[in-house]
């Protein structure tokens, strides 16, 4: 049933396997056989968990929801890279003809001390709902919104804000980071709200909550290195982190109390 | 069979007024009051997610739960094309009224049309409120808001952010609900997937979840619950559903007495990327904007594999059966003409179950540049599934799955048939008839999320009496023992098949009888066949590992065996509807050219279905609600 261009491949996976929290964890080595290079990576996983069971082991536990790169539910490190080595596309968008056959493929979670594991490859991302909770919104109540065209906002800038809100919170950026920084996430938040004049009013308040939040979950310290964007399937822009450390200023000077 | 619990609570008065009018009769629920009354909302997709946060605004204690690890995940983010509104920004002509006309005659009549004016009105609402949250919607050099046509409309009342508009408004409603929490009148439960609705005097008062990650068993009362939780379309197992998508806490709310209302009406979409092998999970759309300017077509003869052939030796199928709408025909014309196609053995790609979407032409006529700038993020996911690229060649698509207009019955303030329990998005079945227009499930998850249930739940509140019911009442401890012993039961089986073998063999047999066409001997064929399979899920479905930790065995068993009792309903349901309307063709009821007979003498109502089975014995009663068309004349919908 496959496309003419499909063919089958052989892989060795070691999976990151972790029973719970507080277990130490270890690869497990599983021989992918005959993987079509038509799947997607999640379909590959699929078929290995199905094998499992068949054999009467537990699968490993992996994110997933929409499979198509926009719910952020996905993760995984995959061959040391956060989604993967390809440029701007989540795990759930990766095929499996990216890969050689006979290749060794090491399935890992995202790791940073702010995104526990709660099973093998399952983190808890939740410390980035917190920060959002701290400012990442425009207070409007339902209804109190006049006409949409009122205010009118310059082309460039609404569309310098709508790629900076493009970001799909996934946390590859953390992961990629050797300082598991949240950086380009929260910056990213920011950036899009600080465009606009809808988030004009709050912008202070917000760039310093939301910064000490986010030193607050345990996350790092930007050192500038850009592993974040270049892991980003939205490749969200480090232009961002610029913005965020001006409002950041801007925040701290009239901050009160 | 008539049903005095099928009261609509339609409001007199002229189309226009009622709704101001209600707003005016309904009771309200003094400020001080409001932090009394708790309310729970499961899900967080549109719906869910704006009726959390501005239920939260108004002063009520709100709980919110979701499966997914954040409420900013739900299915509604991956919409692509728009949201639509009457503000006629453009000036070309369009106004509440037309909203609401085409919404009713786009659903071939089968919606309740003060729903659906309502909806239009509040449609406005909308955009400012998204706005003003910071909705990056596109605009244009001046600074204001850009508007596009879609899926076939004569105007263009669509606001959309590039590919994206889901996402957008989803992050909106999110941030609006994250306000909330921060101020504590929101409690946040993710990771939580509810098993059972609780009632307690026959009212609903609560919720039995699992923890998804300690596997416990919880009891949640409320004085309220509203249902937020989306479609049945992965009934079907493959869909353009995300692959956790499921119908488990509707139906688990339709077997506590909530009927379900037009189940057989499911929206097949005719532009997604083709089934490629048997480890297929998920199908995935590709924007119907594409019709805009790909042309659909197959060849002539037979057989023929070669996608390269000279232009005669094309059929260019939609633009010739349609001339005046043509590659624009509405989703359900376009998929169905793909199967037929399909059927005739003119199906192309390996598989011959595909049609081609060729931007040939509009490349020649606007350039590469033009048509990237325009389709060029579809064009990439494209080329990233199938290994082709489609500025050198036709895409290959074929109809999936996408949303379903059925859902559980509701009344105007969106009531199911249990006291308390409220229904909103698409969840419920209220507004879009036997098919939905592009662009409008975005608009009616937030109409009623933002607009609607604030109001109607108020009046609810105010209208009962609530005698203090906490987890420790006999009910919820009954409904926790049924939700752990089911669990049992299934760990229990040890069979030999996985649930996802069973939902795919289900998701066949969907697709087979109860797809793009239907016909009596099929259907009944799929009620056995779903029957016998669902007995067959009992006795030898394997589920693997331990309820008291994360397991996703364990939930996708839950959530197979709720959609082997839905699936047979579904088949019913289009065995009694005897028309074709809609997404629900019925090969017995079609004209001399194969275009959908509707019988609005016998089926201008909406069934609603009241359970009545026990155990792995289904059974259910057929109730109606009669629809009214005295604003929107009924008539036969034309494309030609």
């Amino acid at each position: 049933m496959a496309g003419s261009s499909a063919q089958s491949i052989n892989l060795k996976l070691k999976v990151w396997q972790q029973r719970g929290p507080k277990d130490k964890g270890q690869f497990l080595e599983y021989d992918a056989k005959n993987v079509s290079t038509e799947m997607s990576f999640l379909e590959m996983l699929d078929v290995m968990n199905e094998d499992l069971v068949k054999q009467g082991k537990e699968p490993i536990e992996f994110d997933h929801d929409c499979r198509e790169g926009i719910c952020g539910m996905c993760s995984l490190v995959i061959n040391g890279s956060a989604h993967g080595k390809d440029q701007a596309i989540t795990t759930c968008q990766l095929h499996m003809r990216r890969f050689k056959d006979g290749e060794t493929v090491t399935i890992e979670p995202f790791r940073a001390k702010a995104f526990p594991v709660i099973k093998d490859l399952v983190v808890d991302r939740s410390a980035f709902d917190r920060i959002i909770q701290t400012g990442g919104f425009v207070s409007v109540s339902t209804g109190a919104a006049q006409d949409a065209n009122n205010l009118p906002v310059g082309k460039e800038k609404s569309d310098r804000a709508f790629e900076a809100a493009t970001c799909i919170g996934c946390g590859a950026c953390v992961a990629a980071c050797p300082n598991a920084s949240a950086s380009l996430f929260v910056s990213a938040k920011i950036a899009h709200l600080a465009l606009l004049p809808q988030g004009e009013v709050e912008r202070e308040q917000r760039a310093y909550g939301m910064v000490h939040k986010m030193d607050e979950e345990g996350f790092g310290s930007c050192t500038n290195i850009g592993a974040c964007s270049a892991s980003c399937p939205k490749e969200i822009s480090l232009e961002n982190i610029a913005i965020m450390n001006r409002e950041f200023l801007r925040g701290s000077l009239t901050h009160r109390k | 069979m008539s049903n005095q619990k099928l009261d609509s609570k339609v409001p007199s008065g002229d189309i226009a007024d009622k709704w101001e009018k209600h707003k005016f009769d309904m009771k309200l629920v003094n400020p001080a009051n409001k932090r009394k009354f708790e309310i729970i909302v499961v899900g967080t997709g549109l719906a869910g997610a704006s009726a959390a946060a501005s239920l939260a605004e108004l002063g009520y204690k709100v709980k919110s739960f979701c499966i997914q690890d954040s409420a900013r995940r739900a299915h509604s983010i991956a919409a692509q094309g728009g949201i639509n509104a009457a503000k006629n920004y453009p000036s070309d002509g369009d106004s509440v009224y037309r909203l609401f006309y085409d919404t009713v005659k786009g659903g071939d009549f089968r919606a309740r049309e003060a729903n659906v004016y309502r909806l239009a009105q509040v449609s406005n609402n909308i955009i400012d409120q998204c706005v003003a949250q910071g909705v990056p919607f596109a605009r244009d050099y001046g600074g204001m808001l850009t508007n596009r046509s879609f899926g076939g409309a004569q105007v263009s009342r669509t606001f959309y952010a590039r590919g994206q508009t889901g996402q957008q408004l989803l992050i909106g409603a999110y941030s609006a609900m994250m306000k909330e929490v921060g101020k504590g009148t929101i409690q946040l439960f993710d990771r939580r997937e509810m098993l059972d609705l609780v009632l307690v005097d026959g009212v609903a008062r609560g919720i039995t979840v699992r923890n998804l990650v300690s596997g416990e068993i919880e009891s949640h009362s409320a004085h309220a619950v509203v249902l937020a939780t989306g479609g049945y379309g992965n009934t079907y197992f493959l869909s353009t559903n995300a692959k956790n998508s499921n119908a488990t806490a509707a139906w688990r709310c339709h077997k506590k007495g909530a009927y379900f209302a037009n189940p057989c009406f499911t929206q097949i979409h005719p532009t997604c990327i083709p089934v490629s092998g048997d480890y297929q999970s998920k199908l995935t759309l590709m924007s119907e904007s594409l019709r805009n300017d790909g042309r659909v077509w197959v060849p002539k003869d037979k057989g023929v594999k070669e996608w390269n052939i000279p232009e005669e030796q094309r059929d260019y199928y939609l633009e010739r059966i349609y001339p005046s709408f043509g590659n624009l025909v509405p989703r359900d014309v376009a998929s169905r003409q793909a199967k037929f196609r399909v059927d005739e053995g003119r199906g192309v790609g390996t598989s011959g179950v595909a049609v081609y979407l060729d931007f040939k032409d509009a490349v020649q006529r606007m350039g590469q540049e033009a048509v990237s700038e325009k389709y060029g993020n579809l064009f990439q996911m494209y080329e990233k599934i199938t290994g082709e690229d489609p500025y050198k060649q036709p895409m290959r698509i074929y109809p999936a799955v996408h949303y379903t207009m059925g859902g559980l019955w509701v009344d105007y303030n969106l009531q199911s048939t249990i006291p308390g329990l409220h229904v909103l998005g698409e969840a419920n079945f209220s507004d879009h008839g036997a098919n939905r227009l592009g662009a409008s499930a975005l608009m009616q998850g937030l109409a009623d999320g933002y607009f609607v249930i604030p109001y109607t739940i108020g009046h609810f509140l105010a209208s009962h009496k609530h005698p203090e019911v906490t987890t420790d009442h006999e009910a919820f401890k009954a409904s926790a023992n049924e939700v752990r012993q089911k669990s049992e039961q299934l760990l229990g089986i040890k069979g030999k098949k996985s649930p996802d073998e069973f939902h795919r063999n289900l998701g066949k047999v969907m697709w087979e009888y109860v797809g793009m066409s239907r016909s009596a001997e099929g259907l009944k064929k799929a009620q056995i066949e779903i029957s016998n399979l669902r007995e067959e899920f009992w006795a030898n479905v394997n589920v693997i590992g331990d309820p008291k930790n994360k397991n996703s065995e364990l939930e996708k068993a839950g959530r197979v065996a709720d959609f082997l009792e839905l699936g047979e309903l579904m088949a019913r349901d289009a065995l009694e509807r005897e028309e074709s309307c809609g997404g629900h063709f019925r090969e017995e009821h079609q004209t001399a050219e194969n275009e959908a007979k509707r019988n609005d003498e016998d089926f201008a109502h909406a069934a609603a279905w009241e359970y009545s089975g026990q155990d792995l014995k289904m059974n259910w009663n057929r109730h109606r609600e009669e629809l009214n068309f005295e604003y929107v004349k009924l008539a036969t919908r034309s494309y030609k």
